[in-house]
């Protein structure tokens, strides 16, 4: 019965129950092992990940050197960069504000469009609706930055650029926002068509539908859609420099604090960078814990239907 | 491989000999279908041709046969309208109309009429010294683009118009009801609803992102750059020029055609790694947090998403201050001993390192959200296929190689693509880390080792002021992504259909 040929190599199946059976003499120890292992390995993703934060909020408080500081733990510990960052001769203020206001049109302009382009094309069947589709298709593949100098120029006549930035970068991030509408799409295509037909049937019109049955029940997918639409103003920083052309009145906070790094200010405003990055992180950062759920609800929804 | 194989056969390859055969026959069928395309085009354009010959027969007939309202109709828009109780519709078409005829003579119409030359003289300066700006290129491309699309859009309207007053002839002969404002406006709510909904979003598309493309297309045929800068100087067309000087491939050196290789080559390296090694790692990481047994996994996941929540220029920025030549790491391995002051690593000044630093860093941006959007999906996957294959024996290697990563490619096949086109314009990543650089004098105008097509625009735009030169890049960079998009989505298992969704 043995086998006397020891060269002859395990049939898969061989090799499958050899396996199994070694798993099953240590099941526990292994998969304690195995846990162990995976602990430590969470353990370091973890530093990597919130190393650099963890180092921008101690430079923050760094108060010894005048701006720049190469290292993590500060000589001397307090509050000057912060205050220096609500004082007058800072501009600061204007650009939260800036960029808070900018945040709230968009979060608002933003999802209506997109909620309404959404909408039709995942409900109505019309004539023109795949073309318009794969223009927009088509569209989304030229880049962003290429329209740049025009939308400046026709900013500019509309008087719109320098220290009045802040309407006109309101104006474009709305104008052709309806293009973004795949995500909500994707949902309202899992919302059932026979709910609309019901509604139809005991009279209600279209906009009826919309408002009272489709809207209450993508609840989720619209709180994401503000949510994100909030969250972008924050980081927009290519467009907005460009419009606000060199006007610190017109800044968003991104031009702003861009501006302190670069070569001429960094090594006065470095620290203060760090104040402003993490005054900049905590509302983001509490709205999003706070609506977390909407949030991965929105990225896994996205990427499947999308 | 690339020979027909029937959907037997097909069941038996493997998934790699299925890909390369989807792969051959996406190229063999090309030539074909390139030919069917251009047929296709001939043939809609012909069918276009016959169309529109027979609805201008038909606008003709209806001109002959028409009442004196109706005829009027042809030169006053809305007027059948009007004489219909169609009060709303006839003061939309005529004001429509007053509007196109005070633009043409305020504006339209002399743009239109210097498009061909984009301008004659510049400025004027007179006996005192006073300059006096003329013609302005810009000004007159932008608003000429506007009045061909004003044409356009009047056109169409007309017809629109006329069309209705035919119709309503025809319903008063055969004594039916014409709808009234109450209908139409009950209309918008209900049948045509999407009609209300779709033009504010259509309007804004068409304003700030179609005509502006059109205008940039055109810009890419001027020599627009900053010795030919309105309103001093004028430009004119130049006509391919600017493409030729792109595929100029004898040029070599710094020439403009070596240097759009070289990032053209780089950004595509750029997005597979990027792309891939979020993709891959971003899946480990989903899959160590649900591992069995593992607790806290809501923690693991929160101090993960936090790098997605904190604004990019922020995190990047402080980033990349980090490896700069004094900064935190450099110092801090000064202080352990590691290298000496004179020995510092320059993460941003060798181009080579710079490129691994930047897909590396881009790792740290991008895995928290592929962990949480494969986390989703790892939910979403039968449970009883891995019972199924637990009892069969499959071990957990097996498991991830024979379920997960099929259902993952499967179902993530879509965004994979978005994922890489999305990474060929990735500009936030490589302008607030490296800003391109470092800058290498034998690339064109001393482009950086790291910039992609779309930083390279962006400085061309910002720091050459060569207009043009962007809008060739730009163009080129369409082409790139659509080339791409549909090659790939030829060759994707998961082309579903829409209706299938609901």
């Amino acid at each position: 019965m043995a086998d006397n040929n020891t060269n002859r190599k395990p049939t898969p199946m061989e090799a499958l129950e050899a396996e199994n059976q070694k798993n099953g003499m240590g099941l526990k120890a292994r998969r304690r092992i195995g846990n162990a292992v995976s602990y430590v390995v969470l353990i370091l993703i973890s530093i990597v990940w919130l190393a650099p934060f963890v180092f921008l909020i101690f430079q923050s408080f760094e108060v010894s050197s005048t701006g720049w500081s190469s290292r993590v733990w500060p000589k001397q510990w307090g509050f000057d960069n912060y205050v220096y960052l609500f004082s007058a001769n800072a501009n600061f203020n204007r650009w939260y504000f800036n960029t808070f206001i900018i945040a709230l049109f968009c979060c608002i302009g933003q999802t209506l469009m997109q909620i309404a382009m959404a909408y039709v094309l995942s409900r109505f069947r019309f004539k023109m609706r795949k073309p318009l589709m794969n223009f927009m298709l088509i569209l989304g593949m030229f880049p962003g930055f290429l329209t740049m100098i025009i939308l400046y120029t026709v900013l500019k006549d509309l008087g719109m650029t320098g220290a009045n930035a802040v309407p006109g970068l309101i104006l474009v991030s709305i104008a052709s926002s309806g293009m973004g509408y795949y995500v909500i799409k994707g949902f309202f295509d899992t919302v059932s068509k026979s709910l609309d037909e019901a509604a139809m049937i005991d009279g209600a019109t279209r906009a009826q539908v919309f408002i009272k049955v489709i809207l209450p029940l993508t609840k989720p997918i619209i709180i994401y859609a503000i949510l994100t639409s909030f969250m972008a103003p924050w980081g927009d920083f290519i467009f907005a420099s460009y419009i606000a052309f060199g006007n610190p009145n017109g800044y968003n906070v991104a031009v702003g604090l861009y501006e302190w790094l670069g070569t001429e200010q960094i090594s006065y405003h470095y620290t203060h960078f760090c104040a402003g990055g993490v005054v900049v992180s905590i509302p983001v950062i509490v709205l999003f814990l706070m609506l977390q759920r909407y949030y991965v609800e929105g990225v896994t929804g996205g990427a499947v239907k999308g | 491989m690339a020979k027909n194989v029937s959907a037997i056969e097909m069941l038996g390859l493997n998934r790699f000999q299925r890909f390369g055969y989807n792969f051959l026959n996406f190229f063999r069928l090309l030539p074909g279908r390139i030919a069917n395309l251009f047929v296709k085009i001939g043939l809609f354009f012909k069918n276009l041709g016959i169309k529109t010959g027979e609805y201008f027969r038909n606008l003709v007939v209806g001109f002959k046969e028409g009442t004196w309202q109706t005829r009027l109709t042809y030169l006053v828009m809305g007027f059948s309208n009007f004489t219909h109780k169609q009060i709303a519709r006839g003061i939309l078409f005529a004001g429509f109309e007053v509007a196109f005829i005070i633009y043409m003579i305020l504006v339209g119409g002399k743009n239109l009429s210097m498009l061909g030359s984009l301008g004659v003289v510049a400025r004027q300066i007179d006996d005192f010294g006073v300059v006096t700006y003329v013609d302005n290129s810009f000004r007159i491309l932008l608003y000429g683009v506007l009045t061909l699309f004003f044409i356009a859009a009047l056109v169409y309207t007309w017809s629109l118009s006329v069309k209705q007053a035919i119709t309503n002839q025809k319903l008063d002969e055969e004594n039916k009801k014409i709808k009234t404002d109450k209908d139409d406006l009950h209309a918008l709510v209900d049948r045509d609803f999407y009609k209300t909904l779709l033009a504010l979003p259509a309007i804004g598309i068409l304003v700030f992102t179609v005509i502006p493309i059109v205008f940039m297309i055109l810009v890419s045929f001027t020599n627009f750059d900053k010795d030919h800068n309105p309103p001093i100087n004028l430009f004119s067309w130049v006509g391919g020029s600017n493409y030729g000087e792109l595929f100029n491939f004898t040029a070599g050196g710094a020439s403009f055609s070596a240097t759009f290789g070289e990032i053209l080559l780089w950004t595509l390296i750029w997005a597979f790694f990027a792309t891939f090694s979020n993709y891959f790692l971003g899946m480990l990481v989903a899959l160590l947090i649900n591992k069995k047994g593992i607790k806290l996994k809501k923690v693991w996941r929160t101090i993960l998403v936090l790098t997605v929540t904190i604004p990019q220029f922020i995190s990047l920025l402080y980033v990349s201050k980090m490896f700069g030549e004094n900064g935190i790491v450099n110092q801090t391995l000064i202080d352990w001993g590691w290298i000496t002051i004179n020995n510092k690593i320059y993460f941003w000044k060798d181009p080579n390192l710079a490129k691994v630093t930047v897909i590396l860093i881009n790792i740290w941006i991008g895995v928290p959200y592929l962990m949480l959007m494969v986390t989703g999906i790892l939910m979403n996957i039968p449970a009883d296929l891995y019972e199924s294959a637990k009892i069969d024996g499959a071990s957990p290697v097996q498991q991830y190689f024979k379920i997960t990563l099929p259902y993952m490619l499967f179902v993530t096949g879509p965004y994979l693509l978005t994922s890489f086109t999305g990474n060929i314009n990735n500009f936030n990543v490589i302008y607030l880390l490296s800003g391109g650089g470092p800058s290498d004098i034998n690339l064109f105008k001393a482009a950086g080792k790291t910039n992609l097509l779309i930083t390279w625009l962006y400085t061309t735009t910002v720091s050459d002021n060569n207009y043009a030169l962007a809008a060739v890049i730009g163009v080129m960079v369409f082409i790139v992504v659509a080339l791409i998009s549909l090659i790939v989505y030829n060759l994707l298992p998961s082309n579903r259909n829409e209706e299938d969704l609901a």
